[in-house]
């Protein structure tokens, strides 16, 4: 009979358990893990008052409490919260493409290196003032958006085209854009193939869920010419399937196929890119929606290394500068003067730390896609504004 | 008997009846499952909000704006996400479909290769079955792909079987053949061809009933439906189909029934990898009828193929179906290994849409909805053929 007592209790108690465990806690926004340290019962306080007063803003019950001035970024994770789950947790994490020559992809050190890892590097410094407390991974073009608004990763570096919709209906912010590029298309150099129009009838790789499959739908359909697209799932399938003669064509933005013909193509002099432009493929570094300061840290970070490739600060002459140098300019860039670091929640010498861990744009570009490299791509658009490029830094003040 | 329940019931109070508990053991069980459910679904929209996703199938409704390779119907890059879906399920259905034809033809011919007298054959098909049924099906498929269909010669030195059928890497070219002008009066004398053998069928059967000698039923109704297609065709003015043949036309190929190598590979793929499960379980279902049986038809003195297809076959048929489903069920699931090797089926159509429209968790909803909907569906044919052939116990 007990038993059966006991039966009873464990039977109620469950339900009553579950019903508990159902109440709001914490709201998940804690990117990766790193819960924000406050009492719980305050933070159930806040999210309930969000659905009020979010809806129905009353002004005057603004001075009630400072919780209630980040009601409007507690919708989406909090403010700051990026910044101190990524301080937490000691290093950040950066989502990469990760097969890209010159762009990211395991050196025979088992390193990543190229551009965007360099970019990733360069945000570690100004964060932590270490480069290598970053952590990479690579994603495919498909989870990348994904990876991003689940949190699993704190940004993303990975030859992303900044457009209207990623903008915004995936809850996505570009900060800057740090490679210009445009959409290209390669053929065999013994095929014949001049001009899109001698593509009528013909197959083109593409990868899967790119801009580049839409440019090239677009374009297509309005210069009338019908053709067949060979989809493929990642970069290698994609040249793989090219290099075999799957193919008429490949595209994809100007920079990924130069640099992929060279590092992944057997015999990449057989090949040209053609003279035309299918679209305009501004890509840069990707946050989410709702944590502002860390859309300004990025931003800052990339706008750092645009500035002191203007001022003439690299790596090698930047300490000589700080010791040196009399231009308040400068002397707020390198965190002598002002408090602009502490004013994104980090160090004031974060720029001096980029410069003199990483470098400033040039050095970057050179490390991976200059002259010396296998991936060499002409600067072109990705000059400073003062060389005829787009590269423009906002002041430092 | 009545009494004694009764008695019970008012013995015992309510919170100590077995059966009132057994009741409430299930409600609760029920309503924590609710509870946990709807606390991951409440959990999942929060945090949609949160990142200012919405959930909803209107995005369906908007342009797709990609191009599909291969598609059964019409499409092109303005039609909407919803007719790229369709596309996906089109190709998908084709390959599953023709997958199960070719693998179930080729697991019976293995299967019974299995049981042969012939020290070779039973050899050779029991290789084929061990090396394909241990060998990952990707790797097949990628294997299939980029080592035999991508391998073909190029256009320019096509492979020209007679026929002509050109094998190159840009697929394989068959000769097809176009409908003319006359192709729907031809439908319509396959229709009564097909009923006049449907008729055939329905009376040799009634005879075979009455005389206690069944004919070859199915053999003369085939017939009978082959004469009168090849009369209705020889009747009309102009043949219904015209042949179109593919030829080398510039740098690529042109006309015939042009087949992607990455449906080649997948078709392929899937087919051999599927018949070695199905040999199996075929030869299991032979080798389940028992010696008796064969023995006691060879002295009524049937002959050989009169043994198995009058005496182990009808008795076989009703093991091997049920594991005969699941490897269909198997064999169209495996289909969305094709995202490995490009062909545009449900699954990677679904991927380009899902990255297009950044709505991971409906896309995902629906491709997981398609897929329980084309195997139940697959399921409920293959009970009721099975509710068809099973042992009826007296």
């Amino acid at each position: 009979m007990s038993r059966k007592l006991l039966t009873l209790f464990i039977l109620f108690i469950i339900p009553a358990l579950v019903i508990a465990g159902c109440r709001p806690s914490t709201p998940a926004t804690s990117p990766a893990g790193g819960a924000p340290a406050q009492p719980v019962v305050e933070t159930v306080e806040v999210v309930r008052t969000v659905v009020v007063t979010v809806e129905v803003p009353v002004p005057g019950e603004a001075p009630a409490a400072t919780p209630q001035v980040k009601i409007e970024v507690a919708q989406a994770p909090g403010f700051g919260d990026t910044l101190k789950a990524v301080q937490a947790r000691g290093n950040v994490i950066c989502g990469v493409n990760g097969q890209l020559p010159g762009f990211s992809f395991l050196d025979p050190q088992g390193n990543f290196s190229g551009f965007d890892a360099d970019f990733c590097r360069a945000l570690a410094a100004a964060i932590f003032g270490d480069p290598s407390k970053v952590e990479f991974r690579a994603t495919t073009t498909q989870e990348r958006f994904t990876v991003l608004q689940t949190g699993e990763i704190d940004v993303l570096m990975r030859n992303t085209t900044w457009t209207l919709v990623r903008d915004t209906e995936l809850g996505l912010n570009f900060t800057a854009t740090t490679f210009y590029d445009g959409q290209g298309i390669m053929v065999p150099k013994d095929s014949g193939i001049a001009s899109l129009q001698d593509l009528e009838g013909g197959t083109i790789c593409v990868q899967k869920g790119t801009t580049t499959e839409l440019n090239l739908a677009d374009v297509m359909a309005t210069e009338g010419i019908s053709y067949t697209p060979a989809v493929f799932d990642d970069v290698n399938a994609t040249y793989g399937a090219y290099a075999e003669g799957r193919c008429d064509a490949v595209t994809s933005d100007k920079s990924q196929l130069s640099s992929v013909a060279k590092g992944l193509l057997p015999d990449p002099d057989n090949h040209v890119i053609l003279d035309v432009t299918l679209s305009k493929e501004p890509l840069g570094p990707v946050v989410r929606h709702g944590d502002d300061q860390w859309l300004d840290i990025v931003k800052w970070t990339i706008f750092a290394t645009f500035a002191a490739e203007e001022y003439g600060i690299s790596s090698a002459n930047v300490d000589e500068i700080r010791s040196s140098t009399e231009n308040p300019e400068l002397k707020r860039l390198l965190g002598l003067e002002g408090d602009l670091g502490a004013k994104l929640g980090l160090s004031n010498d974060f720029a001096y730390n980029i410069i003199k861990l990483v470098g400033n744009y040039s050095e970057i570009y050179d490390r991976s896609l200059g002259e010396n490299t296998p991936t060499f791509i002409p600067r072109g658009l990705n000059s400073l504004y003062t060389n005829g490029g787009l590269l423009y830094s906002p002041p430092f003040r | 008997m009545n009494n004694r329940r009764l008695l019970i019931s008012h013995a015992v109070p309510f919170w100590r009846d077995e059966r009132f508990l057994k009741a409430l053991g299930q409600a609760i069980f029920l309503l924590a499952l609710a509870l946990i459910l709807g606390y991951f679904i409440r959990n999942m929209l929060g945090n949609l909000r949160q990142q200012g996703l919405g959930l909803g199938f209107d995005f369906l409704r908007l342009t797709a704006g990609f191009d599909i390779g291969e598609h059964l119907i019409p499409y092109s890059r303005s039609h909407t996400y919803l007719q790229a879906f369709a596309v996906g399920l089109l190709n998908t259905a084709l390959v599953s479909g023709l997958g199960i034809l070719l693998a179930t033809l080729l697991g019976v011919i293995f299967g019974v290769a299995q049981l042969s007298g012939n020290f070779l054959v039973r050899s050779a098909a029991r290789g084929y079955i061990e090396l394909l049924r241990n060998l990952p099906l990707l790797v097949l498929l990628i294997f299939l792909y980029s080592t035999v269909f991508i391998q073909f010669p190029r256009v320019r030195e096509a492979i020209i079987l007679p026929g002509p059928v050109y094998l190159t890497n840009r697929g394989v070219a068959i000769p097809w053949g176009t409908p003319t002008d006359t192709f729907s009066t031809y439908l319509q004398i396959l229709g009564a061809g097909l009923i006049l053998a449907l008729l055939v069928a329905v009376g040799l059967s009634w005879y075979g009933k009455r005389s206690g000698r069944p004919p070859l039923t199915l053999f003369w109704a085939a017939l009978t439906f082959l004469l009168a297609a090849a009369t209705g065709w020889l009747l009309l003015p102009n043949p219904p189909l015209e042949a179109n043949l593919p030829a080398v036309q510039g740098l690529r190929l042109a006309g015939g029934l042009q087949l992607s190598p990455e449906f080649m590979a997948l078709l392929s793929g899937l087919s051999i990898y599927t018949s070695a499960f199905i040999a199996d379980v075929v030869r299991a279902g032979i080798q389940s009828v028992s010696r008796g049986q064969v023995e006691a038809a060879k002295s009524l003195g049937l002959t050989g193929f009169q043994t198995l297809r009058l005496v182990v076959f009808p008795q076989a048929l009703r093991v091997i179906i049920p594991p005969l489903t699941s490897q269909y069920l198997n064999l169209t699931k495996n289909s969305s290994l094709a995202v490995a090797i490009g062909y545009p089926e449900l699954f990677h159509v679904s991927g380009t849409v899902l990255n297009q429209s950044g709505r991971a968790v409906e896309v995902i909803a629906l491709v997981m909805a398609v897929y329980l909907s084309i195997s139940l569906f697959t399921s409920a044919l293959m009970n009721l053929y099975n509710r068809r052939v099973r042992l009826v116990e007296r």
